[in-house]
């Protein structure tokens, strides 16, 4: 079945995009229902991810938020970039970490931002907060999923307003969630239950991060795409720091890993 | 279906590819292989990958040679328009920027990757890389197509910061050639591109001309070139 298709190729972003209106009209080999749709709404097969990060992690602690992740970002098996920032600050008392497609959290941190502008322009003497935004990322999330075309995405939402701390993720299917303690991908089976056994109210700054540190070093030597390369951001009422990339110390000095085949040679 | 059809025939045009682009203290360089496949027939053994979007910005592609054509197209019409617009030349980040909207809101249509490297007067030279999905990612250096795969090693190892032009110009032929050696949808010529304040300079290494690596041959010349 050979079938037309419109696409749009407006760059969105540009004020002067009225020049650049232009539709064109390829034809594809076969193709099924969801994209003869697509020439009329913004409709795709489910996607696949490309360019991938791991695990988030977050928890509350007494001064506000810790929100952690490595900086890797993943192509597959390949450990491709190296650099990748995923957290970043929405406004200054919110921050947004994600997991899953790179381009897609690109997007959404695009779309944050337009957002965050538009809430200030008003100007009334109130701009939304975490719980704001997480609730309106969850409507994006969920949204997307009802068209079939998921922002392919874990995202961990953390910050302080007026004293009340926030910290809570969306999935790319929009199911959402609040607790004192969060982690996406492998975090949430190696990572939630060491918080659940040491969280506690109110954990001092170092505390928090000793924490999180751990659960991220566990994370290291248990995740293929996680690399040894880390960021903690530290989200409080008065603002959002990010800290430089860092490395964790890891353990690899054991006399049980030097030679583990002795007595059972070809075993593992 | 065509009479006397094979599978390669009807496949459609990919650059298997390798491509790079280095920042250097001063600009950039771009390099490429020259090889495009239909399935395992090469049906151009001298393509040109390295696309000039402006005059101080220029475009590395891999994957699906229509797919990237397009992209560039689209690409330099809009720069182009946008420079007449502006009144100066367009900085490197908004060229990039344009290609990953391209790349990222055709997402589920494209499968391209690309490389945007310039200069501009702002930042100097300056590289994006922009893969599969279109994540936009600044970097000191990027690589990309098939090609690429076998030089990750390589470049871990052999890539510092602030090198001159040519320390830079020597890693990007001798990354493209070791990726030659060793990825069949890779070959040719190895061209590169360099781009500074002074203008654009392309160079050609011709195919029988690169370094021999392990288990290749030095040719011998032969009478069936004579006459």
């Amino acid at each position: 079945m050979r079938s037309s298709k419109l696409i749009s190729v407006v760059p969105r972003t540009l004020p002067e995009s009225h020049l650049y209106s232009f539709h064109f009209i390829p034809t594809l080999r076969s193709i099924d229902f969801f994209q003869s749709l697509s020439a009329y709404v913004a409709v795709s097969m489910s996607r696949q991810p490309y360019v991938t990060g791991t695990s988030v992690l977050g928890l509350i602690y007494e001064g506000g938020v810790l929100i952690a992740a490595d900086t890797a970002g993943s192509y597959g098996s390949t450990t491709r970039f190296k650099s990748v920032e995923r957290m970043k600050a929405v406004s200054n008392n919110t921050l947004l970490g994600a997991s899953g497609e790179i381009s897609d959290f690109q997007a959404i941190t695009q779309l944050l931002d337009r957002l965050i502008v538009a809430d200030a322009m008003w100007d009334d003497g109130n701009d939304l907060g975490p719980l704001d935004i997480h609730n309106y990322l969850t409507r994006v999330m969920y949204n997307r999923r009802n068209k079939f075309d998921p922002l392919w995405n874990t995202l961990i939402l953390g910050g302080v307003k007026n004293g009340v701390k926030h910290l809570g993720s969306v999935s790319m299917i929009g199911v959402h969630y609040v607790d004192n303690h969060i982690a996406t991908g492998f975090g949430i089976h190696l990572a939630q239950p060491i918080f659940r056994e040491e969280w506690k109210e109110n954990m001092t700054l170092e505390e928090g991060t000793r924490l999180l540190e751990k659960a991220l070093l566990v994370l290291f030597y248990r995740d293929r795409s996680a690399i040894n390369k880390i960021q903690v951001a530290n989200v409080t009422e008065d603002g959002v720091h990010i800290s430089q990339p860092y490395a964790l110390k890891s353990e690899w000095n054991l006399e049980a890993f030097k030679n583990p085949t002795a007595s059972a040679a070809g075993s593992w | 279906m065509e009479p006397m059809a094979c599978q390669w025939t009807d496949a459609p045009h990919s650059m298997g590819t390798t491509i790079m682009a280095v920042e250097y203290n001063g600009g950039v360089i771009l390099g490429a292989d020259s090889r495009t496949t239909t399935g395992v027939y090469v049906a151009n053994r001298a393509s040109d990958k390295i696309t000039e979007l402006t005059d101080n910005v220029y475009l590395c592609r891999s994957g699906s040679a229509a797919d990237s054509q397009v992209v560039s197209d689209y690409v330099r019409y809009f720069l182009n328009q946008h420079t007449i617009l502006l009144g100066r030349l367009a900085t490197v980040k908004t060229a990039s920027t344009l290609v990953k909207e391209l790349s990222y809101q055709n997402k589920s249509f494209l499968e391209t990757g690309l490389i945007v490297a310039g200069w501009d007067k702002y930042e100097g030279g300056s590289v994006y890389g922009i893969p599969l999905g279109g994540t936009l990612l600044r970097l000191p250096f990027a690589t990309g197509g098939s090609g690429s795969s076998y030089l990750y090693g390589f470049l871990d190892q052999a890539w510092k910061s602030n090198m001159t032009q040519e320390e830079a110009e020597a890693l990007v032929v001798k990354s493209i050639s070791l990726a030659i050696a060793r990825d069949g949808a890779s070959g040719g010529v190895v061209r590169t591109v360099t781009i500074n304040e002074e203008g654009v300079q392309r160079k050609f290494y011709a195919g029988d001309k690169l370094p021999l690596f392990h288990e290749e041959i030095a040719p011998r010349p032969t009478p069936i070139h004579a006459n």
